[in-house]
């Protein structure tokens, strides 16, 4: 069983032959794989972090996922809004969140992006579109909608960008959300771009084992929302299909679904150790089509760029990354005034002892 | 000037007072609109504002209520109708999870300026699933502001707080008292929250209550009173936040308490009141306080026996008694 046809079992996503109809400048291919690199410096140093003890509770890194949101967010633009789960970090570090203020925060400190109360799973810059990364599977899925739905009501142009696990498709709220998103999207009320990054298994369960239909696209059609697939490994196409729907969500108002074949070529999370629910040969298949490893190629093939200057880059990426290690370790803590601010908005209306 | 309306009026006058003035507010609920709400509270507005600002829903709490998180965290302000509160089960994650602590787990990036709102509490034989009073329930939460006024004057004025207010407000309202009616003060009443009321003064025992309750305590009070004794009636209107001072200054003057609740006795509000007295005014009791709450049974159907789950006016007037050292009847 070959990695790239695993998922097109179910009359999944036909994956692109080399140097296929999508010509992207070898500048932009050079500017995407800086942006997957940074990444991956990042998840990996999140690894290290972990591994010392700098970083609390739970881990969810992105790596083998980068082109899943690398790809979508170069649709974003200015007042449009991010919502996604507790797989977050890429995300942030996308749309511009500065790193050391993300590292900082899975460190707690008080330079973190939400001031140390949030940590890995709950990142937000509202000013750059993040509007969160939540914790509960499948809860963020209603908001998200919620947010289109003023986006619209606001009568402004910006859509949502709602990213969605695979785990999260078997949750109530996704499909309550769904049926909300169709039916206010006939109206053109509901600038929705739903992104499900299916990366095969929710923590250490297979889609098989979750659900009999298979299709995660295939499910929006009960809501009356279009849907396809992309290969989530590839970042070119992943580009493609991103400006090519953003664009039209935009225009209509009406939502749109697309599901990004990914694979997590890391653990679940930080306590997954074992993965007793796949085998060593499935993961080093994937890892064949790691989605940097795939541009890397095709750069060299292309002449555009040398092992060197490859090199350089990913050297770049850690560097920056390093800085951000240092800046959240030499970083306070948040004060212990923190503990009460931001339990209400407005008048301080905590009730209890100071 | 004030004129007498009902309950359902009050709602309806504060939520219209609030569409007029703010484009922000719209009105999201199961039924509210076409059919004209299953209590008639928003009877008429799908006509007046159209389906864009009175919108009506699927059944599905936790998709609407979660939809409506994600409207407020962009500066609308969404006034939720819960059909019943004990539909809220299924929203739960959204209430809890998302509307009470956004603001907390984005570092203070976000707020939630909305409203959920519908009848809670039991009276009128609607059997188990359908007879909950949940402000214990709700009122753990921080992040959450709970509410539960009792008055036509108090149900308009604190709706209006309730909508211009920048957090999610559970507005827990008394479902079998609708129809009853009260003077309600013309144009912008606004009632803070977290200002209890005096609803009857008295010297000789304190009676505390919030909701339908506080009706029940007025009734026991003038049998009370018929036997020389003069109780005080608090009426706490607002759960989160708290006023505990209300409550305190009184006891100082009466020396006595009872607190009365129509939800189970355990982790119930009464027992919060009990505690907040036995710590601020323990030198000034004369009696330890008494709770009359809710019979620790699912809600039954037959009258006879729906009318035990509930605290009774004799429970009251005994309770009372009791604390007084004189003999019950």
């Amino acid at each position: 069983m070959s990695a790239d046809n695993e998922h097109s079992e179910d009359g999944g996503v036909e994956t692109r032959e080399d140097g296929g109809a999508i010509a992207t400048s070898s500048e932009r291919l050079v500017d995407l794989y800086r942006q997957m690199a940074l990444i991956r410096a990042f998840e990996e140093a999140c690894q290290r972090g972990f591994r010392q003890g700098k970083i609390g509770g739970y881990l969810h890194v992105y790596i083998g996922q980068e082109a899943v949101a690398t790809g979508f967010l170069q649709a974003f633009k200015e007042g449009d809004r991010v919502i996604t789960a507790y797989r977050d970090h890429a995300h942030a570090l996308l749309l511009g969140s500065d790193p050391n203020e993300v590292m900082a925060e899975l460190y707690g400190r008080k330079t973190g992006l939400v001031k140390g109360k949030g940590g890995s799973m709950h990142l937000f810059d509202v000013e750059r579109g993040l509007m969160g990364g939540y914790g509960i599977v499948g809860g963020h899925i209603p908001l998200g909608v919620g947010i289109a739905y003023a986006m619209r009501y606001q009568e402004t142009d910006h859509i949502t960008q709602l990213y969605l696990g695979d785990g999260a498709i078997s949750q109530g709220a996704f499909h309550e959300a769904a049926n909300l998103a169709g039916l206010w999207g006939k109206e053109g009320q509901c600038p929705c771009l739903f992104i499900v990054e299916n990366n095969k298994y929710g923590m250490g369960t297979s889609v098989e084992r979750t659900t009999a239909m298979t299709d995660l696209a295939a499910k929006f059609d009960a809501y009356g929302i279009e849907n396809e697939k992309v290969d989530g490994m590839d970042v070119e196409a992943v580009v493609e299909v991103a400006e090519r729907i953003a664009e039209q969500v935009r225009e209509t108002g009406q939502p749109y679904a697309v599901e990004a074949l990914t694979y997590r070529t890391a653990p679940h999370g930080a306590a997954d150790f074992f993965e007793k629910y796949r085998t060593k040969e499935e993961i080093e298949e994937w890892r064949e089509r790691d989605p940097l490893a795939m541009v890397e190629y095709k750069l060299i093939e292309n002449d555009a760029l040398d092992e060197d200057k490859l090199g350089e880059i990913k050297g770049e990426a850690r560097e920056r990354i390093q800085e951000a290690v240092k800046f959240a370790d030499e970083s306070e803590e948040p004060p212990e005034e923190e503990l009460y601010t931001d339990v209400y908005s407005g008048k301080d209306e905590y009730m209890g002892e100071e | 000037m004030a004129e007498t309306k009902t309950y359902r009026e009050a709602l309806r006058e504060a939520m219209v007072h609030e569409l007029d003035r703010d484009e922000n507010v719209v009105l999201m609920g199961e039924d509210i609109g076409v059919y004209g709400g299953t209590h008639l509270i928003t009877d008429g507005l799908y006509d007046e504002y159209g389906p864009r600002r009175i919108m009506d829903v699927p059944i599905s709490e936790n998709g609407f209520t979660g939809a409506a998180v994600g409207m407020a965290m962009m500066g609308m302000r969404p006034i939720v109708e819960m059909m019943t509160w004990n539909f809220s089960f299924l929203a739960a994650d959204q209430i809890i999870q998302n509307a009470a602590k956004v603001r907390y787990f984005s570092g203070g990036q976000v707020e939630v300026p909305l409203v959920i709102r519908g009848p809670n509490g039991g009276g009128v034989q609607l059997s188990a699933q359908h007879t909950h009073s949940l402000e214990s329930f709700y009122g753990h939460f921080p992040g959450l502001k709970v509410v539960a006024p009792v008055t036509p004057n108090d149900v308009k004025g604190m709706m209006l707080t309730a909508i211009r207010d920048p957090n999610p407000v559970i507005f827990l309202e008394a479902g079998a008292l609708y129809g009853t009616k009260g003077e309600i003060e013309d144009g912008d009443n606004a009632v803070p929250f977290g200002k209890a009321r005096i609803a009857r003064e008295g010297s000789d025992v304190t009676l505390i209550a919030y909701g339908r309750q506080v009706n029940l305590c007025l009734r026991a009070a003038d049998t009370l009173a018929e036997d020389g004794f003069e109780a005080e009636v608090i009426d706490l209107r607002s759960l989160r936040p708290f006023d505990e001072d209300t409550i305190v200054e009184s006891v100082e003057k009466t020396h006595r308490a009872v607190a009365v609740q129509e939800q189970w006795r355990w982790f119930g509000v009464a027992s919060e009141v009990a505690a907040i007295i036995q710590d601020r005014a323990f030198d000034s009791l004369d009696a330890p306080v008494e709770r009359v709450s809710g019979a620790e049974v699912p809600g039954p159907y037959a009258r006879n026996l729906e009318l035990m789950a509930f605290p009774s006016e004799k429970q009251v007037t005994n309770a009372a008694r009791r604390v007084l050292y004189e003999e019950e009847k």
